[in-house]
């Protein structure tokens, strides 16, 4: 009942008219940035930031206008999948098996239907879970002491970095750079500052606001330039829907993606894009009797379209209660709930229940405001991706500088933008995975202090990080997760071997 | 009388470049352009102080132009004070939000120069230092306590949201001194820092650190809730309202005052008549009934020190710092 109660409260702080407008603004901007190829989610908050900083928002409004933009990011990732065989964000990849032959097959309203309906089952679902499971979690976070949230974060990391889904050694790679960069600025636990060469300005430390807008927007202006893409590319037009709404819910389908998407997303480290990949292949494996998946079936766009949603929902939970993200974009979502001097953690549920209370009333109404935006207005969305990139890359670059630039007021944050577009362009043509960057500057920090403070308690007797059973649960998964990857990369070096061989 | 005189300049200055009007020889608060620097980023605890005095200064008719505050963040304050130092020395519009933290980063010589290169203006109200435990631990005084640790200095871990060196840390081992444990003892303390003293008093209350030394403010709700025990307060006396019952270190025979107080200095070649008119203007911010609110809501105790008591203040509690600091091997 305490639950119920709490959850009146904050939907009387989501009713606001100030965070209605912002909601609803959220998830139109998260589904054109969702649309937009090139700007996925973790994109378009880091650039939304500076915006909500200068707004002047209270941190509840700030942290709903991100979380609908979030939400409508993972909405709109399909509309370029099923349109153009092109994924929005990389969580949008398997919805392009079934959603494109939809699309050819003429059924590219039914598929963007099906997909916006499956989106809110799994995201209102993921937001019961997460009403019903956080703050139980909260209380249990009482539990993790230092040597826990190590673990925690290392698992996080190697996760989230997705060595189950990329070359371990590039995954590797980028992890350690992105650890190497957070290590600059005054030394939280001595108060001595480390490679600064002197300079006051990396003194706080590198903002991952200013990393992420360079190795991410930069970059990919960088690439566009290389490339010159112009022109917009071909689209299968939209057309009417072929079958009434009421058949496209695939109501089975969306509960069982949804649960696995959201077990996936609450897992801190496991994100959206695997939940996806494991929506569809549950599904598959479940109903593709017929051999129909990957030749349109609707149920292969149902699937994973309800295990991202549920999955993005899901991520919140550790971010929010542990303050350890589930997800690339919940990390940058938490960095800048600490800059607006907002802690995530167990303490935030008692002592600032309208700012998590507002923000969970906040989702179920953004996932009613994103199948009402969704349905009727997708041929405005598919229209977006019409627009040339010789107008559109600009835009996000003029949009990267002012936002950069507000964050401080200082032109040396420009320069180091500037600095990271041109390495992270550079790291991409090296096909090194970008996200483990951003990830090791804003885990690096934490899990650095937690080993510290782990080393402090113990008086630096370093098995006292394996001492704990939960701590050593961690451990061990982490340990599987690496030891999968390595395996799956054996074998794929050993099938690519017999293939050459067989040549 | 100040208001009329600084009435009178700030027409003066309007009415010359605004450029002159700091040469003005006027008893003036400040020029005409009041300016208030919080060394941190907006939403800070600096930024905090800066807000409400500016925003009280306009509300009082101290000023009469809105008091604009400017962020410069920066390595704990050391930014902040070396633009001041180094182009605003005698910039009679400004002043500056510091605190017992950038005092401590000056005592451990991490600012680009020493106490004396600014004029300190006043303080307004501090924090007060706390030593915690949990409901149920085994410490019931202050003397329980600093008995254990002198007994086996590595044997309890105690925390607080300072690093190593950091003010939290430090007045725990201003309260060690007095207890009688020998400087060499000192370095051997298992010290875990924490982003703030919610966390710390949260991870205490799982088990994970004994003793948490830190301000009273953000942990005040847990001692209202009974689940953690305030061994002493580190303040001059009782503490007023529902902390009364809270025992001050003195009267448990450590003498140690250990305030987090907030403040402000301004630019080392301001004029004794703007320095003046400057403390005067702050003085009545702090006889403000907006500012005991200000101050009650942030938990803050309303204490006054300023001028040349200010600057004697100041100057003995740096060489506190630094003396222990190098007793510890923080610096050398």
């Amino acid at each position: 009942m305490d639950i119920l109660f709490s959850l009146a409260h904050g939907f009387a702080v989501a009713t606001q008219p100030v965070n209605l407008l912002v909601a609803f603004i959220g998830c139109f901007v998260g589904t054109v940035i969702g649309a937009l190829p090139g700007i996925g989610p973790v994109n378009g908050i880091a650039i939304l930031i500076p915006l909500a900083f200068s707004l002047d928002l209270s941190p509840v409004s700030a942290l709903i206008l991100l979380t609908s933009v979030y939400y409508g990011s993972m909405f709109g990732g399909r509309i370029a999948s099923i349109l153009l065989n092109i994924p929005g964000d990389s969580s949008a990849v398997v919805t392009c098996i079934d959603g494109f032959p939809m699309a050819k097959q003429g059924r590219a309203a039914d598929a963007l239907a099906i997909s916006a309906i499956s989106s809110f089952v799994g995201g209102t679902l993921a937001t019961v879970g997460l009403t019903v499971l956080a703050p139980t979690l909260a209380m249990a976070a009482i539990h993790f002491g230092p040597r826990e949230y190590f673990a925690l974060y290392v698992m996080a990391i190697v996760i989230v970095g997705g060595i189950a889904t990329g070359n371990p050694a590039k995954t590797l790679a980028a992890g350690l750079l992105g650890l190497a960069i957070g290590t600059v600025g005054i030394d939280p636990a001595t108060g001595i500052p480390r490679f600064t060469f002197g300079a006051y300005e990396l003194y706080e430390g590198i903002d991952f606001v200013i990393v992420a807008i360079g190795l991410f927007a930069i970059s990919e202006f960088l690439i566009y330039i290389e490339q010159r893409r112009t022109g917009p590319i071909e689209q299968v037009p939209v057309g009417r829907r072929t079958t009434a709404l009421r058949q496209l819910t695939y109501p089975a389908t969306s509960l069982r993606a949804s649960l696995l998407g959201f077990v996936i997303g609450v897992l801190p480290g496991a994100g959206a894009t695997l939940a996806s990949f494991m929506g569809y292949a549950l599904e598959k494996r479940v109903s593709d009797k017929d051999g129909t998946f990957g030749k349109g079936d609707p149920r292969g766009v149902a699937a994973p379209e309800a295990a991202d949603n549920a999955a993005a929902g899901g991520s919140l939970v550790p971010m929010l209660t542990l303050g350890v993200p589930g997800s690339g974009t919940t990390a940058i979502m938490l960095g800048m709930l600490v800059t607006l001097n907002v802690q995530p953690g167990p303490l935030l549920f008692q002592q600032q229940p309208d700012i998590v209370w507002g923000l969970v009333a906040a989702l179920y109404v953004s996932n009613v405001i994103l199948l009402i935006l969704n349905i009727p207005l997708v041929g405005l969305f598919a229209k977006l991706l019409t627009v040339p990139s010789h107008y559109l890359m600009p835009g996000v670059v003029t949009v990267s500088f002012l936002g950069v630039y507000s964050v401080n007021q200082n032109s040396f944050d420009l320069l180091l933008m500037v600095g990271f577009g041109v390495f992270g362009y550079l790291l991409r043509k090296l096909s090194i995975p970008l996200v483990p960057v951003v990830l090791g500057i804003i885990l690096g920090t934490p899990m650095e202090q937690s080993l510290r403070r782990a080393m402090a308690a113990s008086g630096g007797d370093i098995w006292t990080l394996v001492e704990s059973p939960l701590a050593l649960l961690l451990h061990a998964i982490t340990a599987c997760v690496i030891l999968v990857a390595i395996l799956r990369e054996a074998g794929r070096r050993r099938n690519a071997a017999a293939v050459e061989r067989g040549a | 009388m100040e208001i009329i005189a600084g009435r009178r300049a700030l027409a003066a200055g309007m009415l010359g470049l605004a450029g002159l009007a700091g040469a003005r020889p006027a008893a003036a608060f400040v020029g005409p352009r009041p300016e208030c620097l919080a060394p941190s980023a907006p939403g800070g605890g600096w930024d905090f102080t800066c807000r409400t005095v500016g925003r009280l200064m306009q509300e009082l008719k101290v000023v009469s132009q809105p008091v604009q505050v400017s962020n410069m963040p920066g390595a704990v304050g050391a930014v902040a004070f070396a633009n001041v130092t180094s182009r605003r020395a005698a910039d009679n519009n400004l002043f500056v939000a510091t605190s017992t933290v950038g005092l401590t980063q000056i005592a451990q010589r991490r600012y680009p120069g020493d106490v004396d290169r600014v004029r300190w203006l006043a303080m307004l109200g501090a924090d007060t230092g706390v030593i915690l435990v949990r409901a149920d631990s085994r410490f019931k005084t202050l003397g329980d306590f600093l008995d254990a640790l002198k007994a086996d200095p590595g044997g309890i871990v105690t925390g607080g949201s300072s690093s190593l060196g950091g003010y939290d840390h430090l007045r725990l081992l201003l309260l060690a001194q007095k207890a009688g444990i020998p400087s060499a003892d000192l370095k051997r303390f298992r010290w875990i820092h924490y982003d703030g003293g919610g966390p710390a008093v949260t991870q205490m209350l799982g088990g994970h650190v004994e003793v948490v030394s830190t301000d009273l403010a953000e942990i005040a709700g847990f001692v209202e809730a009974g689940q953690i025990r305030v061994l002493g307060a580190m303040a001059e006396a009782r503490l007023a309202g529902s902390f009364a019952n809270i025992p001050t270190a003195r009267e448990q025979g450590y003498d140690v005052v250990g305030l987090n107080w907030r403040g402000f200095y301004t630019g080392g070649r301001v004029s004794d008549e703007h320095y003046n008119a400057m403390i005067a203007g702050l003085k009545q911010v702090y006889d403000s009934e907006g500012w005991k609110e200000a101050a009650r809501r942030s938990g803050l105790q309303p204490i006054w020190r300023s001028g040349p008591d200010f600057e004697r203040f100041v100057a003995n509690m740096v060489t506190e710092l630094r003396s222990l600091s190098q007793d510890i091997g923080i610096i050398s």
